[in-house]
């Protein structure tokens, strides 16, 4: 059971909406005590989905919340964009696949660097993405 | 008009007590060496009394009713102590069912007029106390865990340490099962140390590690990938024959990590890419006393 | 426009990073030194990250590209100080940075840089050498 207990909004449009996202992850995984080494795991993941949200989707609408789950305290994001969608899944989280110019190790090396990792997608209306990383995890 | 149980636990409430006490003292498996004679008293006393305030005509037959919660709240405190200070399961269970068999005891007296109510008035207080008792049960466990999940902690920072072997040269010793927490660890200390020291090499010694199989293997790799990245060399030494036979039969490249069968031959692998030399020193003249 | 500015020490050139990259950034980083490379026939390029907090995939390439270009011109590329947390995490993402070198900091970054020139830069070491020799008497 996954409790919520603050939630962020944050629109990203722009290349350069991605640096204060990043600072406001920061900060709140600095709120929670989470240690450096998953802070910068939390952050380089937040970087690589918000990087895929704005090349594929146009940008969206994503959401920083802190979460807990029994003694765990966390962070939960969340990606949503109205792009084009992901036609299979299984194919795009494999290492090494990429549709657009890239070393295609976005989704798989996100999920390996978080400790929850789900991804939702209908063509045409977009992609859901949420991760959470747990301050011990 | 209360009922007669709720007469009886206000009226006998000394006689209770000491009755328990007394089944306490008896039982052969008392700890004295845990805990004193003055301590248990303190404790029981303070439960009976508890339990008799908050008892009432109408929570007797309710267990889970919110009026107990000071009762759970003790017997959840005495619990969590007895797991720390090392009292078994059973002595535990015995702290309360002692109670209850006490107080069974007082009923029988006092109803042996009428055993029809005292059949329904023990099935009541039986209950309650059962309910109490895997109360202490589950926080006795808790506490038992916790000192679990402390000495786990424990382990995890005193079973790596990083050794400044020489100027420029870390080694560290891994000892026990490395898995993925446990490398988190490794690679977290390791890497810290090479930026406080300035090391350009560190030495992984897997002595002490039991078995290499693919997962420990890669765990390996990524240490070494991540030393690399900080621009420092990274050794690992200390393999046995028999690992060496697993990692190739498993079908493990390690052919990108330089690898040494022992500590020594990795340190003087260090030393001459650090090109410092280790003589034996010769002593000209009889050294004067 | 927001530029990183190119440091020139005789034959090597030197980038400090002090800000967050955003992507644009990087872009204009990679295409500049490459510029400067060909321009100033510099042999070695030093990038100091130890003031990085995030290095993605994208940024990840960015230093990879930044390698393989200076290597076509002629030219190492040393990247320096990079933090343990951001190690940990480039590894765990699957991006070992091959084919670039690495070193703690900025002066073993040097040394490296003339190492690795040694061979082909053989006068142009000893015009140094002469250099600082005069320069200590």
């Amino acid at each position: 059971m996954i409790i919520s207990l603050s939630k962020d909004v944050m629109t990203i449009t722009r290349d350069q909406d991605v640096v204060p996202f990043r600072n406001r992850v920061k900060e709140k995984a600095v709120k929670i005590k989470m240690g450096l080494v998953n802070q910068t795991k939390l952050i380089t993941a937040a970087s690589e989905l918000v990087r895929n949200m704005l090349k594929y989707g146009n940008g969206g609408e994503t959401y920083i919340e802190i979460v807990s789950r029994g003694r765990d305290t966390g962070i939960r994001l969340t990606f949503k964009d109205k792009g084009p969608g992901i036609a299979d899944i299984s194919l795009a989280m494999q290492d090494g696949f990429s549709t657009g110019k890239s070393l295609g190790l976005g989704l798989p090396g996100t999920r390996r660097l978080v400790n929850e990792f789900d991804i939702k997608s209908e063509i045409g209306k977009g992609t859901t993405v949420s991760i959470i990383k747990w301050v011990n995890g | 008009m209360h009922s007669k149980t709720f007469t009886i636990l206000q009226k006998k409430k000394n006689q209770i007590l000491e009755l328990w006490l007394n089944n306490q003292l008896a039982d052969e498996g008392l700890r004295e060496d845990l805990i004193s004679n003055q301590d248990l008293r303190a404790s029981s006393e303070e439960l009976v009394d508890v339990l008799v305030s908050s008892a009432s005509d109408d929570n007797l037959e309710n267990p889970e009713s919110s009026d107990f919660d000071p009762v759970l709240e003790i017997l959840a405190g005495v619990s969590m102590t007895r797991a720390r200070q090392g009292f078994s399961p059973r002595e535990t269970g015995l702290f309360v069912l002692g109670l209850k068999e006490a107080l069974l005891t007082v009923l029988q007296e006092e109803m042996s007029d009428s055993p029809a109510e005292l059949y329904t008035e023990s099935l009541k207080i039986s209950r309650l106390l059962d309910s109490f008792s895997i109360v202490t049960f589950e926080t006795f466990i808790k506490g038992r865990e916790d000192v679990i999940l402390r000495q786990t902690d424990e382990i995890a920072e005193i079973s790596t340490p990083v050794i400044r072997v020489w100027d420029g040269i870390l080694a560290l010793p891994i000892i026990g099962t490395l898995d993925s927490a446990r490398t988190q660890v490794v690679m977290e200390n390791l890497l810290q140390e090479i930026v406080e020291t300035g090391s350009s090499i560190a030495i992984l010694d897997i002595s002490g590690v039991p078995a290499v199989d693919s997962l420990v293997a890669q765990h390996l790799i990524k240490t070494v990938s991540a030393t690399r990245l900080m621009g420092a060399e990274c050794i690992i030494s200390g393999i046995r024959p028999e690992i060496a036979q697993t990692i190739v039969h498993l079908g493990i490249d390690l052919s990108s990590i330089i690898t040494k069968a022992t500590l020594a031959s990795a340190l003087r692998y260090a030393f001459s890419s650090l090109n410092l030399e280790v003589k034996k020193a010769i002593r000209e003249k009889v050294s004067i006393r | 426009m927001e530029k990183i500015p190119i440091l020139r020490m005789g034959p090597f050139l030197l980038v400090t990073i002090q800000v967050d990259l955003y992507d644009r950034l990087a872009l204009t980083l990679e295409s500049d030194l490459v510029q400067m490379v060909n321009k100033t026939g510099a042999r070695g390029v030093l990038i100091d990250i130890s003031a990085v907090a995030i290095v993605d995939s994208f940024m990840g390439r960015i230093i990879g590209n930044i390698a393989s270009m200076s290597k076509i011109l002629d030219a190492e590329t040393v990247v320096v100080g990079m933090q343990p947390a951001v190690a940990i995490t480039l590894i765990e993402l699957g991006l070992p940075l091959k084919g670039v070198y690495t070193a703690l900091n900025v002066e073993r970054g040097m040394d490296l840089l003339k190492l690795k020139i040694q061979g082909s830069a053989d006068h142009e070491e000893e015009e140094d050498d002469e250099d600082s020799a005069i320069y200590s008497e």
